[in-house]
């Protein structure tokens, strides 16, 4: 129940003084109540959670936040032990011997 | 759906689980405070890909789980009265009470409806001038908003016979109750995403630096969750406990202040028994003063209700995170999402039901990240 969910705003208007959306969540559309979030635009994604549109979701802020896991392991693998990167990527152990090698 | 769909990537969930197998040298107990978090980690089979000395304890954030067995005794007597219609969210049908539930009221000709907004409840109101019309207020800092939001347009449409049974639960005040208790295990904490959504980060920082407990606030998907546990884990192996945002893109510092505002005008703080746990201090909110003609318990006049629980059920050590669904004896036996005996059985946030539909078999049958690709 706590559940809220991502839509994008597709239409707004005022109704008895209040400011409803309707909202696409990939395909079902709702409408919601905008009174917490006043200056939300069309084309722009919210978090509705039972009607209300409760906070903005910020497109720039996902975009960071999938761009930092993008990014992540790649300093290993830059200047990791490349017999363990690959030994982990067959899902296989080391083979034998490599540790000296890798270091000599 | 657009940012559903990119946070359950699984290049990506095994690049972020890589990266905790490769921070963790410890062992570390983790609590994910809601419930919406326990059934996407139970359902994704979170928690059985993280490295063995990372354990995921299940926290109380399941708002029907946690209403109070009277409350909800309160709510079936009301909806059996003739001429009353008692709305609710779908998840409070099965909730046992002592005697019965909503749904059973409902084959009993109680008119009960399931509305999907508390908005859809005062509509019902305006088209029934003659009946009474009762909404079950429950949930976190997340659903109180809407509530708030329903009660303040009842007052200002004058839509009298409108009522509400309310009985909300905030967060802080039970993450200090866990952790003031002496068979407390949590070492960091994943904060609830849209509650900070509403509410902000502003009442964490304090419950950080006292129990010195890292706080990240988390979001629902897989690469959410993998993001909240990597940055708790690493918070810990550095000996560090600050209050951390993982889900930037919906929870800023402040939440949302309007609905703050409205939180503040419509409800006050008050004391809560929470099911199977008991009595927090401040850890709810009532209809305020000036609100009071449109609570339900005033204009119902429910007195004294005598509670009978199952003794059975230890939804309370599960709500707790002390017990593991599965370690209760009645699980998958005499207790089942079809002959429920807690309300951790029922719910689409309950520990016992997330266990029951992604764990029958006692652990084997769990879908891994990379198998998944809906949500
Ligand atoms: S499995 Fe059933 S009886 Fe056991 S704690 Fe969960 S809800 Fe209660």
């Amino acid at each position: 129940m706590c559940l809220a969910v991502p839509g994008k705003v597709l239409s707004i208007e005022e109704r008895e003084g209040t400011r409803m959306a309707v909202v696409d969540f990939g395909g079902v559309v709702k409408e919601v109540c905008l009174e917490y979030l006043p200056d939300l635009q069309v084309g722009e994604y919210t978090i509705v959670h039972v009607g209300f549109a409760l906070q903005r979701l910020d497109e720039e802020s996902a975009r960071q936040t999938l761009a930092l896991f993008e990014g992540l392991g790649l300093l290993e693998e830059e200047f990791g032990d490349q017999w363990a990167i690959a030994a982990k990527a067959a899902g296989a152990d080391e083979p034998a011997g490599t540790d000296q090698e890798a270091r000599a | 759906m657009k940012y559903l769909e990119e946070f359950q990537n699984p290049v990506l969930a095994r690049k972020l689980l890589d990266e905790i197998h490769a921070v963790t040298t410890r062992p570390w107990a983790l609590m994910e405070v809601c419930g919406g978090q326990t059934h996407s980690i139970i359902r994704h089979g979170i928690d059985q890909l993280l490295p063995e000395q990372v354990e995921l304890i299940h926290g109380p954030g399941c708002p029907v789980c946690v209403t109070p067995l009277e409350t909800i005794d309160k709510a079936l007597e009301i909806a059996s009265r003739p001429g009353v219609i008692f709305c609710s969210f779908g998840d409070m049908l099965r909730v046992p009470g002592s005697d019965r539930d909503l749904f059973q009221v409902r084959s009993r000709g109680g008119d009960v409806r399931v509305v999907y907004s508390p908005l859809d409840a005062l509509r019902v109101a305006q088209q029934n001038p003659e009946r009474e019309v009762v909404f079950f207020g429950i949930g976190f800092e997340t659903t109180a908003p809407p509530n708030a939001m329903t009660v303040y347009q009842a007052e200002k449409l004058g839509v009298k016979n409108f009522s509400m049974l309310v009985s909300h639960v905030r967060v802080p005040p039970a993450i200090e109750g866990l952790m003031t208790s002496p068979e407390c295990r949590v070492q960091a904490f994943l904060a609830a995403g849209h509650v900070c959504s509403v509410m902000g980060m502003e009442e964490y920082p304090e419950l950080a630096e006292r129990f010195k407990v890292p706080i990240v606030v988390t979001g629902f998907e897989p690469l959410d969750i993998l993001e909240g546990v990597r940055r708790a884990v690493l918070q810990l192996e550095r000996g560090e406990h600050r209050v951390e945002n993982a889900y930037p893109r919906a929870v800023r510092p402040e939440g949302n202040p309007a609905a703050r505002r409205m939180l503040a005008d419509v409800f006050e703080v008050t004391d809560r028994a929470w099911r199977g746990i008991g009595t927090i201090p401040a850890s709810g909110w009532r209809l305020a003063d000036r609100y009071r003609e449109f609570d339900a318990e005033h204009r119902f006049q429910v007195g004294a209700i005598a509670t009978k629980e199952p003794a059975a059920c230890r939804s309370g050590e599960v709500l707790q995170g002390l017990l593991k669904p599965h370690e209760c004896e009645a699980f998958g036996t005499t207790c089942t999402p079809r002959t429920p005996l807690g309300a951790t059985m029922v719910s689409s946030e309950g520990a016992c039901a997330a266990y029951y539909l992604y764990r029958r078999l006692g652990g084997a049958t769990t879908t891994p990240v990379e198998a998944s690709s809906v949500g």
